[in-house]
């Protein structure tokens, strides 16, 4: 079929199609970047963290009794109250393994450093989060050790949280591992943690830092753990179930610990989550952001094709003895169904291709103001595709409703 | 007349009821998915203290030197211990507080004995006046007390029910942390959002309000730890172990606040903040000129990021929706009022007006736009309930719709269909009667 009578019988509906072919590129530009953001969040909340989640718990609770200042005393307080809380968790029928914990990954308590090879430490740098606990924190959290050994019990220091005390040994994260020794063998080497010097004796696989915020993103898997128990007023521990036990060690936890000292804060709000509950909290607002922009697409392309069944109705309406004509002079109904499906593939087109602009400049412009990444141009594509399709489908019920009209139509007048 | 349209428009869109439908539904949708957006924008946008806010400037002085800044290149959003209190020493506001978050528990004399932790801060006596913090009973404290450090505490309401009971306690001793502190004032129930006055450590949203204010001195005296964030410098971790340690450390962990009437007195304070800066650059603690700021409370509360982006993103991409649905509404009105051509020949040979013509198909939208807003209203209920279970925790229960919410949610969609109907009114008036009488 020859595209010349379909653009003459289009000239009087200037207004309309340009209506469409509007409706169709505003609608892509938006559903393209809004994908994408769905996209991208979904990779985000995706991320593995590197724990072996399922199981794991945090307890985060705070003394009301705790000893006040910082003197040696109060510290050596602490620190006595602190492994009286992780040998009666410890001793929980359901508790597979208990360590000291003071940070867990997307949890949001975060300490962080810079990690040097020379004792300067405004010297080139990686920057990385601390995970501080005792010699159980690896297995606990169910990293996976990669090289090197674990810490054993006599290397776990302790100090105030303020302290200044160093770690003599670490193990770090392979990303820590290949940022500072990019030719391998980090094993054994000395590096500085804020200019204090610390061997490393182990390397895991992977351990996402406790942050999600835009200033950690840049190092978001540098990851350090110290063999140190912070003595603070507030301490937390990390909790391994036994398989399927997580509730009940949640349960028996609380019970156990409130018998030990009753004057502690531990809120069922931060109190005592399983990691999951830390997981679903810190990425709601991604999902949300996901939800919402799913929403709206879908709202979008539903006005869309209810638009252009609206517009194309009319158009077979005004038509309807012109369509008799041609049936008359031997059309097919395949014709006619076919002239509205070329025309709408013509109109949807140009609405595409300027669709595709403006869904690069949206992105172009969310990217300036609010650091997005560059849409792929797949995403693009995909999209003018998906409108294309959209089309065709709406376009179908009008289309073969025009197909139905009879010649006879041609020869009454309206 | 008037009237007369409006049950044209009512009969005629009775006629074609899946038209009309589809158009309310597109407006209803466009416009609940905008004002929904628009409800969480709004509450997380306002203004927290619209008549003072151009008043209220956060200073910024460069501590770090260039080398230790981030990509942005600005200094510090907090101040080190020993610039906030020399700033305060200065004391070149009208007005000025250092401020600091603190979290001390609370010892009640009830039965139960069981210590209450407190979210407070520590500031100076110029705190309250400056940010019209509203008083139940008493009021703030001097600048003696400041000097002094004097154990004074003002309390929030809820905290003041909590240990007296909602009694007028002023005179009355709390212990906190082991201390006792007299209260001078009880705050009517205040919780700004955003908590404008620290953004730093509070993030700005969320929580139930500050329990507790205690003097900055009283509070550096008694040890009461930073409960903020601390932000360090790479090669200035604290050389001394504490708190103390952290006081003669360039960490930054203290918020600023001053109150400047004028624009003089906001170049006045630069030029002050600049030539601090550069005493201190003679002095050998700072190895870099002066790099300061001072932002006005709006513009501070911008450069925090206060508003999240996806707020932002979200109000443009629902905008975008209502945009969609308009040139939608724009199409069908088109066609249903071309369709139409036959009756407004008639009209027309009768002798109505073109305006008459446009007029009432103008009436024909505003009633669309009507039903439209209702349906508007109704999921833009839906939508503000929805979004208390998928926005971030701190965000949930500050949007709400209110009466100018649902006003507005009318108005947009009346106008905005009427705005869509104009150009397919104008084309329906346009319709040449004799040929549409011809053709009939």
């Amino acid at each position: 079929m020859r595209l010349h009578p379909i653009l003459a019988a289009l000239r009087p509906h200037k207004t309309g199609v340009g209506l469409i072919a509007l409706q169709i590129a505003l609608t892509l530009a938006i559903v393209c970047n809004a994908t994408f953001i769905i996209g991208q969040r979904m990779v985000r909340i995706d991320r593995p963290t590197g724990v072996a989640e399922a199981g794991l718990v945090r307890i985060s609770q705070q003394w009301l009794d705790a000893p006040v200042g910082d003197d040696a005393a109060a510290v050596e307080q602490l620190d006595a109250m602190q492994r009286t809380d992780l040998a009666v968790l410890g001793g929980l029928p359901d508790v597979q393994q208990v360590a000291a914990s003071a940070s867990m990954p997307l949890q949001g308590m975060i300490w962080s450093g810079y990690l040097t090879l020379v004792p300067q430490p405004t010297a080139p740098n990686v920057q990385a989060a601390y995970y501080y606990g005792d010699e159980h924190l690896r297995s606990t959290l169910g990293l996976q050790l990669v090289a090197g050994r674990d810490f054993t019990a006599s290397e776990i220091q302790h100090r105030a949280i303020r302290g200044t005390a160093g770690s003599s040994v670490v193990i770090v994260s392979q990303p820590v591992a290949d940022a500072l020794f990019p030719r391998g063998g980090a094993l054994g080497k000395t590096i500085y943690q804020d200019g204090k010097p610390a061997t490393i004796v182990g390397i895991v696989r992977r351990l996402q830092t406790p942050t999600l915020s835009a200033w950690g993103s840049g190092w978001s898997y540098n990851s350090v753990l110290e063999p140190m128990r912070l003595d603070g007023a507030a301490a937390s521990y990390a909790l391994r179930a036994k398989p399927g036990r997580e509730q009940a060690v949640m349960r028996e936890a609380r019970k156990a610990l409130l018998a030990v000292d009753p004057m502690r804060l531990m809120p069922d709000s931060w109190g005592v989550q399983p990691f999951s509950e830390i997981r679903a909290k810190v990425y709601r607002a991604d999902r949300g952001m996901a939800l919402l922009m799913g929403a709206i697409c879908l709202i979008l392309l539903c006005v869309t094709a209810a638009g252009i069944v609206g517009l194309t109705s009319f158009w077979v309406g005004q038509r309807r003895k012109q369509i008799g004509v041609r049936r008359a002079l031997g059309a097919r109904r395949i014709d006619i169904l076919r002239y509205f499906q070329l025309e709408n593939l013509f109109i949807a087109g140009m609405g595409a291709a300027l669709g595709l602009l403006l869904a690069i400049g949206f992105n172009f412009w969310l990217m300036h103001r609010y650091a997005l990444e560059r849409l792929p141009t797949a995403y693009v594509l995909a999209g003018m595709v998906a409108m294309l399709l959209l089309g065709q489908a709406a376009v179908f019920v009008p289309a073969r409703r025009a197909s139905r009209v009879p010649p006879v139509v041609a020869t009454r007048s309206v | 007349m008037f009237g007369y349209y409006l049950e044209i428009a009512v009969r005629s869109l009775r006629r074609s009821m899946g038209l009309t439908l589809l158009m309310v539904l597109a407006i209803g949708f466009g416009v609940g998915a905008s004002m929904t957006a628009y409800a969480v924008f709004r509450a997380v946008s306002g203004d927290p203290i619209p008549w003072k806010s151009s008043r209220l400037f956060v200073p910024q002085i460069d501590a770090w030197g260039p080398a230790e800044r981030g990509g942005s290149g600005e200094p510090q959003d907090a101040l080190a211990y020993a610039d906030a209190m020399a700033l305060m020493r200065d004391h070149r506001a009208a007005r000025q507080s250092a401020i600091y978050a603190v979290a001390p528990s609370v010892l009640p004399t009830d039965a139960s004995r069981t210590p209450i932790p407190l979210d407070g801060f520590a500031v100076y006596g110029e705190f309250f006046p400056m940010l019209d913090v509203p008083f139940e009973y008493g009021s703030g404290w001097g600048s003696g007390d400041d000097a002094r450090g004097a154990p004074v505490a003002v309390i929030g309401d809820a905290l003041n029910r909590r240990l007296f009971g909602g009694a007028n306690s002023v005179g009355r001793t709390v212990g906190i942390d082991g201390r006792g502190y007299r209260v001078v004032g009880v705050m009517k129930p205040w919780n700004p959002q955003p908590a404008f006055f620290d953004v730093v450590d509070t993030g700005g949203f969320g929580g139930d309000g500050p329990d507790l204010f205690l003097p900055f001195q009283a509070a550096i005296a008694a040890g009461m730890e930073n409960a903020g964030s601390t932000n360090c410098p790479k090669g200035g971790t604290p050389a001394a172990p504490g708190f103390a340690g952290l006081q003669s450390s360039a960490c930054t962990w203290i918020v600023y606040m001053a109150e400047l009437d004028d624009a003089a007195a906001v170049r006045g304070y630069r030029q002050y903040l600049d030539e601090y800066a550069r005493e201190q650059q003679r002095l050998g603690r700072f190895g870099w000129s002066p790099d300061n700021r001072l932002r006005g409370l709006r513009a501070w509360l911008d450069h925090e990021h206060i508003v999240p982006d996806d707020t932002r993103v979200s109000m443009l991409v629902a905008l975008g929706l209502l945009l969609v649905c308009l040139l939608n509404t724009v199409g069908l009105l088109l066609t249903k009022f071309l369709r139409r051509s036959g009756e407004i020949g008639v009209r027309r040979a009768l002798g109505a007006s073109r305006s008459a013509v446009c007029m009432q198909f103008l009436a024909e939208a505003a009633v669309i736009g009507m039903a439209g807003g209702m349906l508007g209203l109704l999921l833009t209920g839906f939508g503000v309930l929805a979004a208390d279970q998928v926005l971030p925790m701190d965000l949930t229960g500050l949007a709400h719709v209110d009466v100018s919410l649902l006003l507005l949610a009318v108005a947009v969609a009346v106008l905005a269909t009427m705005l869509a109907g104009l150009y397919p009114a104008i084309r329906a008036s346009r319709v040449q009667p004799a040929w549409q009488l011809k053709t009939q």
